[in-house]
């Protein structure tokens, strides 16, 4: 194992109101989460946003001490040792602030320096990941002045130069275009082909999620609530479909069967319905909204096999939560 | 639906597939209790020199335009102070002050609002993340803003010298001042930066710490009530001043300059190392 967790609680203090925010409960952004992460394997946290993933990657990394459990990663406790961390994994976090004014090359060879990599080998690598990553062009222009994708990406520069068996990417492919995510998920498979790297990703993108994963953790409010492969979790759903329905104005209600549907509805966000069904329901379902009156008021209606959104419903889920997990 | 699958989607990536499938290098630890090897961190010195030289790049981006408003702001001063003093001790504190001033406004002004920043977004996370030793970070970004002030207080200094005619002989005690005062207020500016627990709070503290290397720095101290001349004495620049304003004698009195430099040393030490310990508590929280 590379990484393993066990009882890992960690709680936000609650927030007394100041001026101008209100006051917040406590938080328990970790309610006891175990996980185990093998070597080679590329690894996710799928959640919506606030779901605590980056709570508990942040605990992975050393920056934040958790209330209670341990956290081994390649043999070292990090609870007791945090500052290890930076000896055996890179980072990539959320935030760019503290290479924004930098260029593109000079963020990434100061990461390399400050890896530990002398001056040599930190331009070599530097010139390396800039072309693997096809950053060639930007290299002189300052991160800030990038759009946010090429900024992602020449933050994924920062955190691939320098060797590390663990890669920690929280959302790494934020805001880029095909070409720059086909790049990111080459250079990490490289990164495993070669080395044997273990790659531990925060998304909230499922589509992304069933595509590079090999395992994936299902959080919600501080929980894992499913850890499997992508394909082992949808085969919970297997025997369901997914029929989304999307009306022109409001729904008629009055219509026959119409008003059965929006109780047996998993998701409603304001036109747009989610529900999981028998795939004889789901025929049924379309019959009736394609049939009767209700067919008029109908703007459009997809039937598909279920996707982790589903997986995320069935098993508990925010429905309003799935507002976060975004599918494209 | 989507942009990402299929095509984004690079052929080794076998998403749901058996995972591990490379070869473990020879070497590498796989048990749960045999500790892998740690990757060498960064030393001290080049990682400092790292730092330092990321930070002085940013100038070129972000700085220039503030170190020319900080010059502007000290001459202005002097300007108008010359139609209240008349030369001798006043004029030399004056030009003094300004030259000062420029240090702090860089060096603790702008250092507090950046490490502020750093801190409240986030960006904190990045160094964190990296095996450096926290005094690099510090050091490394103290040194840059130090070195940004240099333009500026040279700039005022001569200008101050030819406004109110006084011996420019000894000006290169700037080369001991502007480092020294600098490792002072930068340190402080970083401490207090990294100690606010908000991001205004850190500006504020910034901006509080230059109004009060103007107005102790530049007025003339025997002008203040006594009350006042103490604070002048806790401040880290007032040292600066009075080493600078020395050295405007026609046969400045080395030791009480040196003196005054040896304060500003020893308030350097003390406050990076507070800057250093400031760094660890708000790197991990």
């Amino acid at each position: 194992m590379v990484c393993t967790v066990r009882g890992l609680v960690k709680t936000y203090p609650a927030a007394r109101a100041r001026r101008g925010t209100p006051a917040t409960p406590a938080v328990r952004a970790s309610d006891g989460i175990d996980l185990d992460v093998a070597r080679g394997e590329v690894f996710g946290l799928l959640g919506p946003n606030g779901a605590g993933k980056s709570t508990l990657v942040r605990q992975l990394t050393g920056l934040l001490r958790p209330d209670e459990g341990t956290v081994r990663v390649l043999g070292h406790d990090l609870v007791r040792h945090p500052e290890r961390a930076a000896r055996l994994l890179g980072y990539l976090g959320q935030d760019s602030t503290a290479l924004d004014e930098l260029t593109v090359a000079l963020a990434t060879e100061t990461t390399a320096r400050l890896r530990g990599l002398d001056a040599r080998a930190a331009r070599a690598e530097r010139d390396a990941v800039m072309e693997e990553l096809g950053l060639g062009e930007l290299s002189g222009r300052a991160l800030k002045k990038l759009s946010g994708g090429q900024r992602r990406l020449a933050c994924v520069a920062a955190a691939l130069v320098g060797e590390r068996p663990l890669l920690v990417l929280d959302e790494p492919t934020t805001g880029m275009d095909p070409v720059a995510r086909r790049a990111v998920w080459a250079a990490v498979d490289r990164r495993r082909a070669e080395r044997g790297v273990t790659v531990l990703l925060v998304t909230h993108n499922v589509i992304e999620a069933e595509t590079v994963l090999d395992r994936v953790a299902v959080m919600d409010r501080g929980r894992v609530i499913a850890c499997d492969t992508p394909a082992g979790l949808k085969a919970m759903v297997a025997d369901e479909v997914r029929v989304e329905l999307v009306w022109r104005a409001d729904p008629p209600l009055d219509a026959p069967g119409i008003a059965a549907l929006r109780e047996s509805a998993d998701a409603v966000s304001g036109r747009r319905w989610t529900l999981r069904l028998a795939p004889d329901a789901a025929r049924a379902a379309i019959a009736t909204v394609t049939g009767g009156p209700a067919f008029a008021a109908l703007d459009d209606f997809t039937l598909a096999t279920p996707s982790l959104e589903d997986v995320y419903l069935a098993l508990g889920g925010r429905a309003e939560g799935t507002q976060g997990l975004v599918k494209a | 639906m989507s942009v990402v699958p299929a095509q984004a989607r690079p052929s080794g990536i076998t998403g749901g597939s058996a995972p591990a499938k490379a070869a473990a290098p020879a070497g590498e630890a796989g048990g749960a209790d045999v500790p892998a090897p740690l990757a060498a961190g960064a030393r001290l010195f080049p990682a400092l020199v790292a730092v330092y030289r990321a930070q002085l790049s940013r100038a070129r981006v972000a700085r220039i335009p503030l170190l020319f408003v900080a010059t502007f702001q000290s001459v202005g001063i002097m300007v108008l102070m010359r139609g209240v003093v008349d030369g001798g001790a006043e004029a030399r504190s004056v030009v003094a002050g300004s030259s000062v001033l420029v240090v702090a406004f860089v060096a603790l002004n702008l250092l507090a609002q950046y490490f502020g920043q750093l801190r409240a977004s986030g960006g904190l996370d990045h160094y964190a993340t990296l095996p450096v030793p926290p005094s690099a970070v510090v050091l490394g970004a103290a040194a840059a803003y130090a070195s940004f002030t240099v333009p500026g207080t040279a700039v005022t200094a001569v200008v101050g010298s030819v406004l109110f005619q006084l011996p420019m002989a000894h000006l290169w005690i700037l080369a001991a001042v502007i480092p020294l005062s600098g490792a002072a207020l930068a340190g402080l500016g970083a401490a207090l930066g990294l100690l606010a627990p908000r991001q205004e709070l850190a500006t504020l503290c910034g901006q509080l710490g230059m109004s009060a290397a103007l107005l102790l720095g530049v007025l003339p101290a025997e002008r203040m009530p006594e009350v006042v001349s103490y604070a002048r004495d806790l401040l880290p620049s007032t040292y600066g001043v009075e080493a600078l304003a020395r050295s405007f004698d026609a046969q400045p009195d080395w030791l009480a300059v040196g003196a005054d430099l040896g304060v500003c040393a020893g308030v350097a030490v003390v406050s990076l190392a507070a800057a250093t310990w400031a760094y660890r508590r708000a790197a991990v929280r």
